[in-house]
């Protein structure tokens, strides 16, 4: 397989509302990921697009909609959608496109505009929930989370404050990211205090609704040398789904994730993750997300991501930084585009570029993960210099 | 080159700019409906539901007794082989307590759903269904619940023919 390397990355504010369409948003992080790499379209030899429902946007092909945006035309095109987990299958797409040896240079762009959805974006998410067995019961997507959340904690005897000490972690790192939504310190009594919207769930247990993009170019090991000079390594990838009948599952752990990550480690040569990943990007919607998926990844034993957090090793210079970028509960969470978020960020922390939000020590290698569909997909993506 | 970067594109709007027209958006209705078909299985499901029961299908490539019932195993990929009842009792492996709607519109009573493993069908076979006459702060993990029918005359062959689960009076404390 041809090696493959990152060597652009863009990202346009996450914000709860934007003016600009989707189209246009997609336009921006597309052409500030290409600028960054002194490339232009012509350079481009085909165009992933990576977008969540179109049921947000309420237009139908949504991969078509932003194709303009996305530089697709007149180009080999493909658009991917796996849910939440969609942010991080559109590098490894871009990834297998160029290790087959049918492109050279690959453009990643990832969009989603929740605004657009009334009365709130929530509503888009019904139809995910069996429309035979399970509609009728009038679900919402927070059901799933809270009852994820539920099994989780009291199977492993973890407290809300414990899970809390997440979100005002990330919420904190997002101060840093000039893309951030969120502005504001929170503590954990600010989290347990705010309002309660599906025990064990508040409001602060949940990244927000965004609006945003993000892109990253992709290249063959001939091309990347010639033009970065500080090119980021594909080293693994992974993707794994699990039941789609998720009442049939044990939600306490993510096995999918686990199949992800093992599948990105063999292909990486990683035989300790703990020791050799300097910086994980998890995936974290939720708080207790970034708990449930640092075991998944096998960075921690089962129950024990709670206590990495309250010891400080998952800070930005802890031992086993997480999150750096704010995450999706700070930065924001435009579903596709947050995903692809963390691959930038970990492209800007690997390359030394990341600002205040640089982890400290010279990082070498850095794991993204996403997650999605009914819970039951997920996507890992190991970067490396 | 995040360091580099001094302007980030993305304009960020408030309620206002939409309420006093500053910026201009066009709404839009979907309408559409559809008529889904329950299936071979579901089907089956439904119409046991109707009358009262629930039923399974048992795989005997992997001898589990699935629930929801399916024609065909997943895991062995080969058709199930029968039909077997299974009971109207169960145990709550989760559940939440939920203030808010679809719509995000907020409840004063809020709803129960919770993940029930029910009793019959192999380990681990849970439907999502909702808890019922039992107080928020007194639902338990692994609470042993049974389910509640509507009267026979009431039931239309839905996942609602059971209205929700309730404790099992015995079984408390």
């Amino acid at each position: 397989m041809a090696k493959v390397a990152v060597v652009g990355a863009g990202m346009t504010r996450f914000v709860r509302r934007a003016q600009e369409t989707g189209r246009e948003l997609a336009w921006q992080a597309a052409r500030m990921a290409l600028d960054s790499a002194g490339l232009t379209l012509k350079d481009v030899d085909a165009v992933v697009i990576g977008s969540a429902p179109d049921a947000f946007d309420g237009v139908h092909m949504k991969g078509e909609y932003l194709s303009d945006g996305s530089g697709a035309w007149h180009k080999p095109c493909i658009r991917c959608f796996v849910g939440g987990a969609t942010g991080v299958f559109a590098p490894i797409q871009g990834w297998y496109h160029i290790a087959s040896g049918q492109f050279d240079t690959v453009l990643v762009v990832c969009e989603e505009k929740m605004s657009s959805t009334y009365p709130h974006p929530q509503g888009a998410f019904i139809t995910i929930f069996d429309h035979t067995t399970e509609r009728a019961l009038g679900p919402n997507l927070l059901w799933i989370f809270a009852l994820e959340m539920n099994r989780y904690m009291t199977v492993h005897g973890i407290t809300k404050e414990e899970i809390a000490l997440v979100a005002v972690k990330n919420k904190k790192n997002a101060l840093d990211h000039p893309c951030s939504q969120l502005q504001e310190e929170v503590t954990v009594e600010d989290v347990l205090n705010s309002e309660l919207l599906a025990w064990p769930v508040n409001r602060l247990d949940v990244s927000p609704a965004s609006d945003g993009a993000a892109a990253v170019v992709m290249c063959a090991e001939h091309v990347a040398k010639r033009v970065s000079e500080r090119p980021v390594w594909v080293e693994g990838v992974g993707w794994h789904l699990d039941t789609a009948y998720w009442t049939n599952r044990d939600l306490y752990y993510p096995r999918y994730v686990e199949y992800a990550a093992r599948m990105a480690y063999e292909m990486a040569g990683i035989r300790e993750p703990r020791k050799e990943i300097h910086i994980v990007e998890p995936y974290d919607p939720f708080d207790y997300k970034e708990l449930h998926h640092l075991e998944g990844l096998l960075l921690c034993k089962r129950g024990e991501a709670a206590r990495l957090t309250a010891d400080g090793v998952t800070q930005r210079d802890g031992d086993l930084p997480v999150c750096p970028s704010g995450g999706l509960l700070g930065v924001g969470n435009p579903i596709a585009a947050a995903g692809l978020m963390k691959v930038c960020e970990l492209f800007w922390q690997l390359r030394g570029e990341a600002g205040k939000r640089q982890v400290p020590g010279t990082p070498r290698r850095g794991l993204a993960q996403a997650w999605g569909d009914l819970m039951q997909v997920g996507t890992v993506i190991i970067l490396g210099v | 080159m995040s360091v580099n970067i001094k302007e980030w594109p993305g304009t960020a709007l408030g309620s206002k700019d939409l309420e006093e027209g500053r910026v201009l958006t066009v709404r839009h209705r979907v309408r559409a409906e559809y008529a889904w078909d329950a299936g071979v299985a579901i089907g089956r499901y439904l119409r046991e539901l109707k009358a009262g029961r629930l039923i399974a299908r048992r795989c005997r490539g992997c001898d589990r007794i699935l629930l929801p019932p399916r024609m065909f195993c997943e895991e062995c990929f080969r058709p199930t082989d029968e039909w077997v009842y299974v009971q109207d009792t169960g145990t709550v492996n989760t559940f939440s307590v939920c203030y808010v709607r679809w719509d995000v519109a907020r409840l004063t009573e809020p709803q129960l759903p919770a993940v029930i493993h029910v009793d019959g069908a192999s380990p681990g076979m849970g439907i999502m269904h909702l808890l019922g006459e039992v107080r928020p702060e007194d639902v338990r993990i692994g609470m042993r619940v049974k389910a509640v029918w509507k009267q026979v005359e009431e039931r239309e062959g839905a996942i609602t023919d059971i209205r929700y689960w309730k404790p099992i009076a015995e079984e408390v404390g």
